[in-house]
């Protein structure tokens, strides 16, 4: 019976089968392949935006196109192109750096996917019924309330609430994997640090994500209920939209930027044979930077008026937290220090992380000094900021885990020669772009600007940084030219371990079966892979004997509801459209009762299969 | 479209006007500091740069060296040292950032309070905002108080004397300013770079700055915060003068409506202005209505809405059709104001001039 | 990994977190309460920071009464009750009684939410439309979202209970269950604070 199923299982159609998959490993390739797009969209949106800006009174797009641009690059690279590569990542590596078979809750991890990826298309539909959205991607009241903007806002309302709930599962589901799945002896002092900083992540959405959704559902009921929470005449508030997004807003910088420090403290490691300096301080400084995330949301809105004494607290508030990050910078740095440092591009993009950020931290310093910050508010300077953070931190973390775990993945390197040369051109296409965009700033050059006279001043900067970004577009040309590339030319790879790494994912064989592992693995040591490599018997001691292997079943249930979602959600934007030619009620019903319908249906109990004991032994014989 | 090309037709013009212009080069940058507020943002911007350029030299020296010496050489599989950390390190560079941190911190908060600060003569009211107190109303004080509304996409500014600016606001030279601001209709941010920070003026919430200037001379403003398609064309100008030319100008400003004479052009053209509204949303003496900008001094400007530069030609394009230049304003287009007509009101527009 | 309980000898004592699977859901469900705590906190903030703005409509003084708001608590902490008593009867193994206990409670929940849609009516009825004022946007707001977390935990517990009729307490339905009662206590802590927080407070002019 379980043979049975085990065999039908095999000859679903491809399509089927992706759609179905509740396989952490290929979910965690749809979040690579989505994440990839919706980056690939809103990088083409940068372009864009520069050229608009490269000479003085450009006329390439009128004021309206460009903040259409700019508030849907922001919001898509920051919820749909940077979470999902991120949560990609973490799919795929996580439940193998445990040691477990998959995640908590397969299911679940299925959903989340499937609901970020229809909400991120609801926001993608804004485009072709009336315009996206125009508020920018902190969408301040009243410029996006029913009153000042038009139909963009409502898709961006909607399409960011459904794409959270997708992220805020998903997150729970790394939660409760890392704590209640790891294998025997990995304690959580033996975890390795993006599991750490995964987790800390995690934990962040719970807490960030729902005010975000609070914060967009009084936007949606606003917009589309007349609900008067932001208008000053009937008793609203117009700050408080500013606070609750940033409440939200600024933990949602560090859910970002802590998984890439954690791929950091992975490469780094690899490639200099050292073990990570200063685990314990790296975990601990983790954590306090995550808890102070969310004491400092005010330093965004320092010139709205909120008073002094706010604004000191807040910036002496936010000044504490270079003291963390400071630590993560030094031991890095003493990682390396003492070590033998291989230059792969992982490295390269690991190791050119460190001084970048560095730069990016000490303009962040800077910009917590409240009244100086009078100055650098809302001006190019901000951008060159966050976009050191952002690029510099988090893109350079993401290309190294990418070149890193990539054999792991898909079972060859990427090429290196193309890999060294999509680096520098990155690195210099980025400095080139966003290093003077700090000088803008201070000679007066607001951020969102559409155009500007010329004679201020600001034309050949605008020129530099213009190039800098096509260059940086040269870059990522490469990079998905290499992943064509090696797909045909690479080298396959059959060891389990083609770095000599350290950590449990590597102990798996390549390609991986769809168990992970055969047998638990027994931890006995932080490195568990590096230790039993030195000191044990090069190969993980078993936690169980080899027995059948438990697997849970694929579903479309999570497509399918997550598609309720989807009509639902634009069933909701149609109550502001002028002439929609279904009545919205229904599309709504439709979307209602398809969600909840399938839910009912996924309390029919599904206990799985089982891979029986000759199947397993004949995989690992293939595959070993 | 077809506007911003016809703007795009003047761009010469424009800049040869900005070159000949009399009264000097604008001035915008906040790296050229023309005010004590100005001045000390960029004081400690560079106090912070120093502090800051300590940890980057630390680090980029840590981290090159380790680069370049501590490189695999082809041939060496022996595993370095696994070394697992260090206290004293770690102590090390806990304390030494705590330190520096505390050199920011202390400018940090006395630079608050110091932009915080009240009009005289009004007691213990700080930024307004903090604890729901009122702002101070300009008869309170003896200081200047202008009141600043940031409208889409123009500058109101409301005069304790009882006239109203817009667009352009006259400020005395040496003497502390305070504006009051608020928003009609979405947030703006009220930016003079060569002066000061910036705040932003938010609706239904009235928020306090003061700036002062060292030397005369015209400043350029600039709205911050994203307020709709035009925002990057809300810009605006601080002319700061001599006090006697301010109060000159403050006198003209004050001065009630002075009708055209009888017969001429401008008459007719005075006509037309009544005729088709514009005197509905434009004041052009006094006070104004806060639907448009008050054209009190309009002859005086360089800029027709602050976008083009003041000719005929462009007044005519901006009353026919002010959306081309300005995405999403809320002046409605004339179009159907015969040639004649228009004639006569640019005429009238030319002379609102309050300067000698 | 423990997804082998013998079950032979009848069920464990903590048959909701015996399995993997059931310490997983007890976990995420605590985890994804924890984050709607801090989205209901959003609610009563926004609440807190509107309440005065009435905006020339109906005041609080002039709606709430205590009374009904008194039945309701009543109706909820009470449902909160015998939801507690069910679970107690499912570690007991007591199938019956755990289905009338949760019986009780879904109707107890229904007597909530009709007092709820009745009040919501007549405030409706006598002014406060929900774009009155600001006061009364975010007043439904928060206490129509709790409306709606008691509206979905009824029809998660009468989805268990019609599935799992007559089937008798499994190692697979506890955790179910266990999740639902965990769910509708989180509903019941959050009237408690709506009812102080939105009710008393509101009315005693704090």
């Amino acid at each position: 019976m379980a043979t049975a199923t085990a065999t039908a299982n095999k000859k679903k159609s491809v399509v089927w089968d992706w759609l179905t998959t509740v396989d952490h490993k290929k979910l965690a390739i749809l979040y690579l392949v989505a994440g990839t797009l919706f980056f690939v969209k809103a990088g083409l949106m940068a372009l864009f935006i520069r050229i608009q800006l490269m000479v003085p009174e450009n006329d390439f797009m009128t004021g309206q196109v460009f903040n259409e641009l700019i508030t849907m690059h922001g919001t898509i690279m920051l919820f749909l192109a940077v979470t999902p590569l991120i949560f990609g990542f973490m799919n795929f590596v996580i439940p193998l750096q445990i040691g477990a078979r998959d995640v908590a809750f397969p299911f679940i991890n299925a959903l989340g996917f499937w609901i970020f990826f229809f909400g991120g298309l609801l926001l993608s539909m804004s485009w072709f019924f009336g315009g996206a959205p125009d508020a920018g991607w902190t969408a301040y009241v009243p410029l996006s309330t029913r009153e000042y903007a038009g139909s963009g806002m409502d898709f961006y309302a909607l399409g960011l609430q459904v794409s959270g709930f997708g992220t805020l599962i998903s997150a729970i589901n790394f939660i409760v994997t890392i704590i209640n799945m790891r294998a025997p002896g990995m304690t959580m002092m033996r975890m390795p640090l993006f599991c750490w900083t995964g987790l800390v992540a995690s934990i962040l959405i719970v807490f960030a994500f729902t005010p975000l959704a609070a914060g967009l559902a009084l936007l949606m009921l606003d917009r589309l209920f007349m609900g008067q929470f932001f208008t000053p005449d009937m008793g609203g508030n117009s700050i408080l939209w500013a606070h609750i997004f940033w409440i939200f807003g600024h933990p949602e910088v560090y859910i970002l930027v802590l998984p890439a420090f954690g791929i950091i403290s992975e490469v780094v490691p690899a490639f200099s044979h050292k073990r990570l300096f200063g685990y314990t301080a790296m975990v601990f400084a983790t954590i306090v930077i995550a808890f102070l995330s969310f004491m400092v949301w005010v330093h965004h809105m320092f010139t709205i008026g909120i008073g002094p004494i706010t604004n000191s607290v807040f910036a002496l508030a936010t000044m504490t937290i270079a003291v963390p990050t400071g630590i993560k910078i030094f031991n890095w740095l003493f990682t390396m220090w003492g070590g033998k440092l291989v230059f792969n591009t992982a490295m390269l993009c690991a190791a050119s992380f460190v001084p970048t950020f560095v730069l990016g931290g000490i303009t962040g310093v800077m910009l917590s000094m409240a009244p100086v910050d009078y100055l650098y508010h809302d001006t190019y300077f901000v951008v060159a900021h966050f976009h050191y953070i952002i690029i510099g931190g988090i893109v350079f973390g993401l290309l190294a885990g990418l070149y890193y775990w990539y054999p792991k993945m898909f079972g060859h390197k990427l090429n290196e020669t193309l890999g060294k040369i999509m680096f520098w051109l990155l690195y210099i296409g980025f400095h080139l772009t966003f290093f003077i965009q700090h000088i803008l700033g201070l000679i007066g050059m607001p951020r969102r600007v559409y155009t500007y006279l010329g004679g201020q001043g600001w034309d050949t900067m605008n020129l530099v940084s213009s190039v800098g970004a096509f260059v940086m577009g040269a870059a990522i040309v490469v990079l998905v030219l290499n992943i064509v590339y090696s797909a045909f030319k690479s080298e396959r790879i059959t060891v389990s371990d083609p770095w000599n790494a350290r950590t449990l994912e590597w102990a798996t064989h390549t390609p991986i079966p769809e168990y992970n592992f055969a047998q638990t693995p027994q931890v006995r040591s932080l490195d568990p892979w590096f230790y039993e490599k030195v000191h044990g018997e090069g190969k993980m001691q078993p936690a169980e004997p080899l027995q059948d292997i438990h697997m849970p079943n694929g579903s479309i249930l999570p497509f399918l509801m997550s598609l309720g979602l989807f009509i639902w959600g634009f069933g909701m934007i149609m109550i502001n459209m002028d002439n929609p030619i279904v009545p919205p009620g229904v599309v709504i019903a439709i979307g209602f009762i398809m969600t909840f319908g399938t839910m009912v249906l996924h309390s029919k109990e599904d206990h799985g299969y089982h891979i029986p004991l000759e199947e397993v032994k004949k995989i690992e014989k293939e595959v070993g | 479209m077809k506007g911003r090309k016809g703007l795009l037709r003047f761009l010469p013009l424009s800049a040869m006007l900005l070159f000949l212009a009399g009264c000097g080069e604008e001035r915008l940058s906040a790296l050229d500091p023309k005010g004590p507020q100005a001045q000390w943002i960029y004081d400690n911007m560079i106090l912070s740069l120093y502090v800051m350029a300590l940890v980057v030299i630390v680090v980029f020296t840590l981290f090159f060296i380790a680069v370049f010496k501590f490189r695999k050489k082809p041939g060496d599989d022996e595993l370095p040292k696994q070394v697992e950390g260090s206290k004293a390190l770690e102590i090390t560079w806990t304390v030494v950032p705590i330190i520096l941190l505390i050199i920011l911190a202390v400018p940090t908060i006395q630079g608050t309070y110091y932009f915080a600060e009240s009009p005289p003569d009004v007691e213990g009211s700080s930024q307004a905002g903090e604890s729901g107190e009122e702002a101070p109303a300009p008869d309170e004080s003896e200081a200047l108080i202008i009141d600043v509304v940031g409208h889409q996409y123009w500058w109101q500014f409301d005069y304790p004397q009882g006239f109203t600016a817009g667009n352009e606001v006259h400020i005395p030279v040496g003497e502390k300013v305070w504006f009051n601001l608020t928003a009609s209709d979405v947030m703006h941010s009220f930016w003079v770079p060569a002066l000061g920070g910036k705040i932003d003026t938010v609706p239904g919430v009235d928020n306090m700055m003061w700036l002062e200037a060292d030397e005369p001379g015209v400043y350029k403003g600039k709205c911050a915060e994203l307020c709709g398609p035009s925002h990057a064309l809300m810009d605006f100008k601080v002319i700061v003068q001599e006090p006697e030319e301010y109060e000159a100008w403050v006198e003209e400003m004050s001065q009630e409506e002075e009708l055209p004479e009888e017969n001429s052009v401008e008459a007719d053209g005075r006509q037309v202005f009544e005729d088709q509204g514009c005197i509905g949303c434009h004041a052009v003496a006094g006070q104004g209505t806060g639907q448009g900008p008050a054209l009190s001094n309009f002859a005086d400007r360089e800029f027709i809405a602050n976008v083009v530069e003041f000719s005929d030609e462009n007044l005519e394009g901006w009353i026919r059709n002010p959306e081309d230049y300005k995405q999403g304003n809320n002046m409605p287009g004339f179009q159907n104001i015969s040639d004649e007509d228009m004639e006569a009101l640019i005429a009238y527009l030319k002379s609102l001039s309050v300067e000698e | 990994m423990s997804d082998h309980v013998d079950v032979s000898n009848g069920l464990p004592a903590n048959p909701e977190k015996s399995t993997i699977e059931g310490k997983n859901k007890f976990l995420g469900m605590w985890v994804f309460l924890g984050g709607e705590t801090i989205m209901f906190a959003t609610f009563f903030g926004t609440f807190l920071g509107l309440r005065e703005g009435t905006a020339g409509g109906p005041t609080p003084d002039e709606l709430f009464s205590l009374p009904l708001v008194f039945l309701m608590t009543m109706f909820l902490l009470t449902s909160s009750l015998t939801s507690v008593l069910g679970i107690i009867s499912m570690k007991k193994n007591n199938f019956k009684a755990m289905r009338m206990y949760f019986l009780v409670t879904v109707l107890l929940g229904l007597g909530f939410f009709g007092c709820e849609v009745y009040e919501f009516w007549h405030y409706n009825h006598v002014g406060l439309g929900y774009s009155v004022s600001a006061f009364a946007s975010s007043f439904y707001t928060l206490v129509g979202l709790h409306g709606a977390h008691v509206l979905f935990g009824l029809g998660w517990i009468t989805t268990l209970l019609v599935r799992y009729w007559g089937k008798g307490i499994t190692l697979a339905n506890a955790p179910k269950f266990y999740s639902a009662s965990l769910y509708w206590h989180f509903i019941d802590v959050v009237w408690v604070f709506i009812f102080t927080v939105v009710y008393l407070l509101t009315l005693g002019g704090a």
